[in-house]
C-alpha cells in the first residue's frame, strides 16, 4: 500500500447506502475511534436525500460512508457527542432538511435557498444578567475585508461569548457548478475563494483527472506544488501584516507588506496573475518553469528570505509585539480537538493535523515539506507558526526548483476523454488556512450530481469564537486576524 | 533599536515613482485583438469563455465580464487573441470596456471637472465588498501598502461611511449583502460617488449564474468610474481614480 493518498474515489454503486440511523452510527465509531469528519453533504435524488459523510481514520486515509433517507427524516445528531461535528451537521440540515435530533445549536450556516435575504432573523444566543450588554459587529467592517457579523457579549469588558453570524458572501457557488460543463470550471473554483485560488484549483484539477483516468507526469504536481506554496507564502504575509498594523507595529506592517508584493509579483511573472489564476488547468498547468523564470523564482526568493528573516527577529523580540499576543485568544489543545480546529489553527494549538503530511500521496513523500505545531494556542502561537512555515515553504520552493533534474518546463496539457460514470472523487489540498474539500460525484451519463465545497474556516470559525471568550473585545481584531479566516469560503 | 535600523536599511525605498508609468511584469491584464480576419464559423473563443465576455463579427471583449484567465488565447486557431500588460483599462462608461481590434486601447479618461473640484485635493472611500471573493477587496487593500501609497495623491480608505466621499464596491452583490450595502450608502453624506471594482461588481459575470445575486443597487447608482480585472490590479485602479480627478502623478 503506497502513502495515504489527498485524491480518493469510489464507484457509487459499490458505496451500499446504510439506513440513516445505522449510518450515524457507524460515523459515531468511526469518530469515537479517533477518526475526523472530513465533509458531510447530501443531496436530493427524487424524494430521497442521499447522504455522503467523508472521514479520515488515523492510518488508514479516507473512506466515506453512504446513506439514504426520505426528505426531513431525522436521525441522532453526531454533535452531541463530538462536538466536531456541529457545523457539518447544521450545513447538512441547511442544505437538505435532514434533522439532527439532539443538536444543541441547530442555526443555518449561511442563510442558502429560501433562507436568502433573511439575515435578520438568525436566532442569537442570548446571554442574560445584571450588567451584561451585547455589541453588534459587521457585517460591514472598518477595514477592507470581507462581510460578516459578530456578536459579541459581555460583562464589563470581558467577553463571555461571541456569536459569528456569516452567509453575506452567499453567491451560490456549488448550485452553479453543476450548470457548466465539468471540466470548465477552473475560473469559478478560482474565485470561490480568491485568496486561496490555487489550493481550490488544485483540488478541482486533481478531482477531474482522477475521474477521467487521467495519469498526470509527476512534475505537473511539483510545479503546482510550487504554486500552492506561494500562495501559501503571500497569504501568511497578509496575516502578518494584518497582525502587526492592528497593534500598531507599523515597520512590520510596512516590511511585510512589501515583501508580499515581491511574492505575488513573481507569481504574475509566471502566470500573469498576482493571485495565481490561470495558471492551473485539468490536464496540467497552463504555465510552467523555464530556465528563466526558475533563476528569476530563485533569485525572488533570496531576496525576500534574508529580509524576512530580518523582520521576523525585529517582530518576535519586540516587547510590545509580546505582550499583546502572547496569552492573547487562547484555544487549548483540548479544545481545538473538541471543536474539530483543522489546518494552521489547530496546528498552533498542539495538533498536528496537516493534508501534506497525513495524505501526503506520491508528490510529498517524494519532496517531503515539514509541518511543525505550537503548543500555547494563542495569537502569538498563530503568528510564530506563520513565519515558519513561510520559512518551510521557502526550504521547499527552492529545493524543487533548484534541482535541474526535475524538468519543470513541459505546456501540454493532457486530453481529456469522457468522465467515469458513478463514481465519487473527493479531494483534499492544504491551503494556507488548512484543508480544502471538493467532492464531485458523476451521474449515470458521466455528467456532474454534485459538487461538494468545503473550505477549513467552516470549521475554525467556531474556534475563533471560542478563542475571544474571557479576553476583552478589543483583542477581537488580532485574534481575528490571527485565525484570517475565509468568509466566501464559507459562505460559498 | 539596531534590529529596527537594520530592517529599515533593507526596506530601503519601496515606492513606485509614478504608477501610471509603471511596467507589472507578466500581467496579463488587456486582451489584444490582432487585426485579421478569423473562419467566420468558428466560435472557440466564445465556447471556452467563462463569462460570456467575447462576441464576434468582427471580434470583442467587454473586459466588464471578462476575468483575464486567458482561456481564449490558446483555443483561438487563428491565433487572434492575445494578452498584454497594459494595466489602464478603467472608464467612466460601461460601454468604454469593450475592446475590439479597431479600438485596442480604451480610450483616455476625460478629467470630470465637477469631481475634480470636490475630490481632487481630497477623496475618502468606504469599501464594500458583497460578495468579494477576497481577491480583488486585498488589491484594494495593496492600494495603502509603502509600494503603491495611494495617501500620497489625497485619496484614503476610510472606515465609516460618515466619513466617505466615495463608495469602492467589490464582489457581484449577493442577495444576502444587498441590504447591508444599501444601508452603508444612505449613510454617506452627499455628494458621493460609487467606483465599481472587478468584474463581479461591474457585471456580476463570474457568479451570474449562481442566482443568489441582488444587482439593483447599481441600477439605481451609475458608477463614476469601473474598474475591471479579476482581480481588479491596483494599478488599473489609481491610474484611473487619478485620471479621473486629474490628479498628476
Amino acid at each position: 500500500m503506497g502513502p495515504s493518498k489527498s485524491t480518493v474515489m469510489a464507484l457509487t454503486r459499490e458505496l451500499a447506502p446504510l439506513s440513516l440511523d445505522a449510518w450515524a452510527e457507524a460515523c459515531g465509531k468511526s469518530l469515537g475511534a479517533g477518526g475526523r469528519l472530513v465533509a458531510l453533504f447530501g443531496r436530493a435524488e427524487g424524494e430521497e436525500i442521499v447522504v455522503t459523510a467523508v472521514l479520515q481514520s488515523p492510518g488508514t486515509g479516507l473512506g466515506v460512508l453512504r446513506s439514504r433517507a426520505p426528505r426531513g427524516a431525522r436521525y441522532p445528531s453526531l454533535t452531541a457527542r463530538f462536538t466536531s461535528a456541529q457545523m457539518p451537521e447544521r450545513e447538512l440540515w441547511e442544505q437538505t432538511g435532514l434533522v439532527p435530533d439532539g443538536h444543541p445549536w441547530l442555526k443555518p450556516v449561511r442563510f442558502e435557498g429560501d433562507r436568502q435575504q433573511r439575515m435578520d432573523e438568525y436566532p442569537f444566543f442570548c446571554v442574560r444578567g445584571h450588567d451584561v450588554h451585547e455589541v453588534g459587529v459587521g457585517p460591514i467592517h472598518a477595514s477592507v475585508i470581507e462581510p460578516g457579523h459578530f456578536r459579541f457579549m459581555c460583562h464589563g469588558e470581558r467577553v463571555a461569548h461571541l456569536e459569528i453570524q456569516l452567509g453575506y458572501q452567499h453567491r451560490g457557488v456549488e448550485a452553479m457548478l453543476l450548470r457548466r460543463p465539468p471540466l470548465a470550471l477552473t475560473t469559478t473554483i478560482e474565485s470561490i475563494a480568491g485568496d486561496s485560488s490555487i489550493a481550490y484549483a488544485w483540488g478541482y484539477c486533481a478531482a477531474v483527472e482522477a475521474l477521467a483516468g487521467l495519469q498526470l507526469r509527476p512534475e505537473v504536481d511539483l510545479v503546482r506544488g510550487v504554486a500552492l506554496e506561494l500562495e501559501r507564502i503571500a497569504m501568511h504575509l497578509v496575516a502578518l501584516t494584518g497582525l502587526a498594523t492592528d497593534i500598531a507595529f507599523l515597520q512590520g506592517g510596512a516590511t511585510y507588506g512589501r515583501l508580499r508584493t515581491a511574492i505575488i509579483n513573481a507569481t504574475q511573472r509566471v502566470c500573469g496573475n498576482r493571485f495565481g489564476r490561470g495558471w492551473l488547468r485539468p490536464g496540467g498547468v497552463r504555465h510552467a518553469l523555464d530556465e528563466t523564470l526558475r533563476g528569476d523564482l530563485l533569485q525572488t526568493l533570496e531576496a525576500f528570505g534574508k529580509d524576512f528573516l530580518e523582520v521576523n527577529e525585529l517582530m518576535l523580540a519586540a516587547r510590545s509585539v509580546q505582550s499583546r499576543f502572547q496569552g492573547t485568544g487562547t484555544v487549548s489543545t483540548q479544545a481545538a480537538m473538541d471543536i474539530g480546529l483543522v489546518g494552521l489553527a489547530a496546528r498552533a494549538s498542539g495538533v498536528p493535523v496537516d493534508a501534506r503530511w497525513d495524505l501526503p500521496g506520491r508528490l510529498y513523500s517524494d519532496h517531503r515539506i515539514d509541518t511543525f505545531t505550537e503548543s500555547a494556542g494563542d495569537c502569538w502561537a498563530r503568528m510564530r507558526l506563520r513565519m515558519r512555515e513561510i520559512e518551510e515553504s521557502l526550504r521547499w520552493v527552492n529545493r524543487v526548483v533548484a534541482t535541474p533534474e526535475l524538468e519543470l518546463s513541459s505546456h501540454a496539457l493532457e486530453r481529456f476523454g469522457p468522465l467515469y460514470p458513478d463514481t465519487l472523487c473527493v479531494t483534499v489540498r492544504e491551503g494556507f488556512r488548512g484543508p480544502v474539500v471538493q467532492a464531485l460525484e458523476t451521474g449515470a451519463d458521466g455528467r456532474l450530481l454534485h459538487y461538494k465545497v468545503q473550505d477549513s474556516s467552516l470549521f475554525n470559525w467556531f474556534g475563533l469564537a471560542q478563542a475571544v471568550r474571557e479576553n476583552e473585545i478589543s483583542d477581537f481584531p488580532i485574534c481575528n486576524k490571527s485565525f484570517d479566516l475565509s468568509y466566501c469560503g464559507n459562505d460559498l | 533599536m539596531l534590529k529596527s535600523i537594520k530592517v529599515r536599511a533593507s526596506q530601503g525605498s519601496q515606492f513606485i515613482p509614478d504608477p501610471r508609468q509603471a511596467n507589472p511584469a507578466g500581467y496579463r491584464g488587456k486582451p489584444v485583438i490582432a487585426d485579421r480576419p478569423c473562419d467566420s464559423r468558428c466560435t472557440s473563443c466564445q465556447t471556452v469563455c467563462p463569462t460570456r465576455a467575447i462576441e464576434l463579427d468582427p471580434a470583442r471583449i467587454d473586459l466588464g465580464r471578462c476575468v483575464l484567465c486567458g482561456d481564449c488565447e490558446p483555443a483561438c486557431p487563428a491565433n487572434k487573441l492575445t494578452f498584454d500588460n497594459d494595466f489602464k483599462t478603467a472608464a467612466t462608461e460601461r460601454d468604454a470596456l469593450v475592446v475590439a481590434a479597431a479600438r485596442p486601447s480604451i480610450d483616455p479618461m476625460k478629467v470630470s471637472t465637477a469631481l475634480k473640484q470636490r475630490f481632487g485635493r481630497s477623496l475618502k472611500l468606504r469599501s464594500v465588498s458583497a460578495g468579494g471573493c477576497n481577491a480583488c477587496e486585498l488589491e484594494v487593500n495593496a492600494l495603502t501598502n509603502v509600494n503603491l501609497d495611494i495617501g500620497r495623491y489625497g485619496i484614503d480608505i476610510v472606515a465609516s461611511p460618515r466619513h466617505a466621499d466615495g463608495l469602492v464596491l467589490t464582489g457581484p452583490i449577493s442577495r444576502n449583502m444587498a441590504q447591508a450595502l444599501q444601508l452603508c450608502w444612505d449613510g454617506m453624506p452627499d455628494p458621493k460617488l460609487v467606483i465599481a471594482v472587478g468584474a463581479c461588481a461591474i457585471s456580476g459575470s463570474p457568479f451570474e449564474d449562481g442566482r443568489a445575486l441582488d444587482r439593483h443597487f447599481l441600477e439605481r447608482f451609475k458608477p463614476s468610474l469601473y474598474v475591471p480585472g479579476c482581480p481588479a490590479h491596483p494599478l488599473t485602479f489609481i491610474s484611473g481614480v487619478l485620471d479621473l480627478l486629474g490628479i498628476e502623478s
